[in-house]
């Protein structure tokens, strides 16, 4: 029982654009139930005013009759209304148990959520941060954990969302069926980098699945986070050639042990590296100053993702081209090294 | 304004020569006295400091939502002010308020009880309250807590902010819950003036009862859980971590299996105020006193059992979430039919528009279409969109603020006469009555589009496609404050200036009228005469 919401209907209730089957068969569900909602509301206030004026006092101590209300109407009126409401249950648990389990051979998509960024491992052995990518027309089941706290994995165009918790894994599944770009939130308070906290799905049309696939992808994605980084001014302070600037370089950082200026070290993994961009203030790496801004707002989910992947390009070493003109070392009589800008 | 009573007045009733207020006048007089009127009162200065400091958070929230990114406040900040905002709403005003200070002062005068079944433990209840509530407050200063009011593991084992100061002063005020809570009960069941039936009390006491029973049933594991938390932190006992064998999911079912019943505390003594206040403004026999007495009873047990539809996608299995979604189905069937009695009591009646009634009604409309989107949450599937977005958020302060809360401004007005003996200006009141009724619409129904859109809760920054919503939003929280600022101002100044009220305004027949306003010390300077019901207004008997 279930049919597809006009356009119009979705704009005036403020939903996102339905990405799929199940978001439609969920917001004709929605409207029904919001529609009654409104209705018995609206009727217990046309109700409430109708007798305000009916049998507004019409003098002081006044006595009216007593009333004593039928059992048997009672009854009644409760029952219907009982069943009403177990007759949205009915409809609504129907859903959701369709919404809880993902079909069988379903394309499968492992989660990491982690303070705050969402990690995507592929079955081909592709990984991706803060970008899921899925093929229109497949099923996607997604198995989910949490390295940390809980986190919520939302995706309010598929209607889906399920809790991330550590320790074990659950599941959620997709139907994309319009390609596009939808927008990931986590919807549990996972700490002060909740809100940001943002990743995106990238519904792909076959042809474009397929270039993905091929791994196409890497240098695609490496190439975008140069131009980010490009873009925002990295290369201000970051080099990719091991050179030391106003930051750290980017060459060898991924994947290494960096020691930080109240002496714990982390490592440099994908969250350590979302994190600095985010809130570069919280760990500042040892013998630098801290002095870069929050970039938090300035960089689409994507391009976050890029210039992680940019960075992990070069954990091998960096590109041959410096990115800065090298500054000038001179080594002073007090043993202090100062940098001199040329 | 002078209006006599139209029950002849019983022979203690003529305004007391020495009324509990003036009785006695020294500072200790009030500090230690186990009068409940007075306990009340003090009860109602104590939750109502905690009402104005939760509401400066509230606004100064709203306000952090009206640019993207930081406008007045860092992230650290904000999340420790959603989390003080609903821990001080929740536990040191919504839940204590209208027991303690209208409970404590009116379910004594309705049941023809000169004082309550314990009036010492009355007495360190509020004691025990203030000490809680200051240990909460004073975590404010110990760096703050940013978990949010529902605590969830393993954030708040490992947050940097500090957790236990605010988790010892919840568990102390949970004391203050029970001890008000078996005080309560003990008082109705033995206290009861000789001849006064079970099915012949009034509906505020009836709720106040029922209350009382899911508070000492549910206090308890809220104590216990929320020391494990707290202990989890400060010293990293790891009950719930997986790493070493705990669950998180199991602190989620202990947390809601009270605080699903915390809500029915919250509402019912509200639920309990509307059922007063619609007979004594429309001089008429509750439709169904039965329906009423019944469906508290029915909230207060099967509230019980629903406590899992808050965690349908945090992992349950669906067999699970389906007993939850019926059960909550099944609990919201008791609310409406509350909601029908009432609209029902009107028929018939002799309805005058005061501010008491005003307010009911803004109960009505704020809480039936709460209600009704609670039964679309329980609709499983809608949850699954909903859950953790501002349509919750909505949701619960469509039921809180637009019930609740409008209840504890009903019982301000229609028992502030009772408690001072004076009148507040009814213009006033009319005016701060539509600041708060549209205030709070204007505030929360935009916050059921968020939800739709997709907004999540707490949420330092917006995503920008939201912005005009809360904007909306925020503006709306400004007439809603202004509104609250003005109820607290003229209440205030009646409280010293108001016109007299003579012992029973509105004309009511509750039993609480039929002594002087303000009572006397010992309640009723007379033999109690109840012997015409508290709803009968068949019997017209004009003033001389």
């Amino acid at each position: 029982m279930t049919f597809a919401l006009p356009s119009w209907a979705i704009r005036a209730l403020d939903l996102p654009p339905e990405a799929g089957p199940t978001a439609r068969d969920m917001d004709a569900l929605h409207a029904t139930i919001i529609t009654i909602t409104f209705a018995g509301t609206a009727a217990v206030a046309l109700m409430t005013l109708y007798y305000v004026i009916r049998y507004r006092r019409k003098r002081e101590f006044e006595a009216t009759p007593a009333v004593v209300a039928s059992g048997k109407r009672e009854w009644i009126q409760g029952a219907l209304l009982l069943g009403m409401f177990l007759a949205f249950w009915v409809w609504g648990y129907a859903q959701y148990i369709h919404i809880e389990t993902p079909p069988d051979h379903s394309m499968v998509v492992y989660v990491s959520a982690k303070q705050w960024m969402w990690k995507f491992s592929y079955d081909d052995g592709q990984t991706s941060n803060d970008v899921l990518y899925v093929p229109e027309h497949r099923k996607v089941r997604l198995v989910m954990t949490s390295r940390d706290v809980i986190h919520s994995f939302f995706a309010p165009s598929f209607r889906v969302k399920q809790d991330v918790i550590p320790g074990r894994w659950v599941n959620a599944w997709l139907d994309a069926a319009e390609p596009g770009v939808y927008p990931i939130y986590c919807a549990e308070f996972c700490g002060v980098g909740h809100s940001t906290m943002l990743g995106e799905i990238h519904v792909l049309t076959e042809a474009e699945w397929a270039k993905w696939r091929r791994g196409a992808d890497p240098e695609e994605m490496i190439a975008r986070g140069r131009e980010a980084a490009t873009k925002n001014g990295c290369f201000a302070c970051h080099t990719l050639d091991g050179q030391r600037h106003i930051g750290p370089s980017w060459s060898r950082l991924y994947g290494s042990q960096v020691k930080l200026t109240d002496g714990t070290t982390v490592l440099a993994d994908e969250a350590y590296l979302t994190q600095s961009m985010m809130d570069p203030l919280a760990q500042i790496v040892d013998g630098y100053q801290p002095v870069m801004p929050s970039y938090r707002g300035h960089l689409q989910p994507e391009d976050v993702g890029a210039i992680v992947e940019l960075i992990r390009s070069l954990k091998d070493g960096g590109g041959k081209e410096p990115t800065i003109a090298l500054p000038k070392l001179v080594v002073e009589k007090t043993g202090q090294t100062t940098e001199k800008q040329p | 304004m002078t209006v006599a009573a139209d029950l002849p007045i019983p022979p203690g009733a003529e305004p007391a020569k020495k009324s509990f207020l003036r009785a006695k006048t020294t500072f200790l007089s009030w500090a230690l006295t186990t009068d409940h009127k007075r306990i009340g009162i003090l009860f109602f200065f104590a939750t109502t400091l905690m009402l104005a400091l939760g509401g400066l958070f509230a606004m100064l929230i709203r306000i952090e939502h009206l640019t993207p990114g930081p406008t007045i406040m860092t992230a650290e900040t904000y999340d420790r002010m959603f989390t003080l905002h609903g821990v001080i709403m929740v536990w040191l005003f919504m839940i204590p308020s209208i027991p303690t200070t209208f409970g404590n002062f009116i379910l004594p005068l309705q049941i023809g009880a000169t004082e309550v079944a314990f009036p010492k433990l009355n007495l360190a209840s509020f004691y025990v309250y203030l000490l809680g509530a200051s240990i909460v407050i004073l975590s404010l200063f110990l760096g703050g807590i940013d978990t949010g009011w529902t605590f969830y593991v393993p954030y708040s084992a490992h947050t940097p902010a500090r957790v236990l100061p605010t988790c010892l002063g919840i568990f102390i005020v949970g004391w203050s819950s029970i001890m008000t809570g078996v005080n309560f009960i003990a008082t109705v069941h033995t206290m009861r003036v000789k001849g006064l039936r079970w099915m012949k009390i009034p509906l505020f006491t009836w709720a106040i009862y029922g209350t009382s029973i899911i508070q000492i049933l549910a206090t308890p594991v809220l104590a216990m859980v929320l020391i494990i938390v707290g202990i989890d932190h400060a010293f990293d006992w790891g009950m719930f971590d997986p790493a070493r064998g705990g669950d998180p999911v199991l602190f989620q079912h202990l947390f809601w299996f009270y605080s699903h019943p915390a809500v029915y505390i919250m509402i019912l003594p509200a639920m309990g105020v509307v059922s007063d206040v619609i007979p004594t403004f429309a001089r008429k026999n509750p439709f169904s006193y039965r329906a009423i007495v019944y469906s508290t009873l029915g909230i207060a047990f099967v509230g019980f059992l629903a406590w899992g539809h808050h965690m349908f996608v945090a992992g349950i299995s669906t067999f699970d979430a389906g007993a939850f979604g019926v059960l909550s189905m099944m609990v919201s069937i008791f609310s409406a039919i509350k909601v029908f009695t009432w609209v029902g009591t009107l028929k018939n009646g002799s309805i005058s528009l005061k501010a008491p009634l005003l307010y009911v009604f803004s109960f009505f409309f704020l809480f039936t279409f709460g209600g009704m989107t609670g039964v679309a949450l329980a609709t499983m599937a809608l949850d699954v969109h909903w859950t953790d977005t501002y349509f919750v958020v909505a949701h619960f302060h469509f039921i809180m603020v637009g019930g609740t809360f409008t209840g504890f401004l009903a019982a301000l007005h229609y028992w502030l006469p009772k408690v001072t003996g004076r009148m507040y200006s009814e213009r006033w009141a009319l005016i701060a009555w539509a600041l708060v009724t549209a205030g709070f619409a204007v505030t929360f129904t935009p916050q059921f589009f968020l939800g739709n859109g997709g907004m999540p809760r707490r949420y330092y920054d917006d995503p920008p496609q939201f912005q005009w919503l809360h904007v909306t939003s925020t503006v709306g929280s400004w007439a809603l404050g202004a509104g609250m600022v003005m109820v607290l101002v003229y209440i205030t100044y009646s409280f010293f200036r108001g016109a007299p009220a003579g012992p029973n305004p509105w004309g009511s027949r509750s039993f609480e009228w039929r002594t002087a306003s303000p009572p006397p010390e010992r309640n009723f300077q007379g033999p109690v005469d109840f012997a015409i019901d508290a709803y009968d207004y068949t019997t017209p008997q004009e003033p001389e």
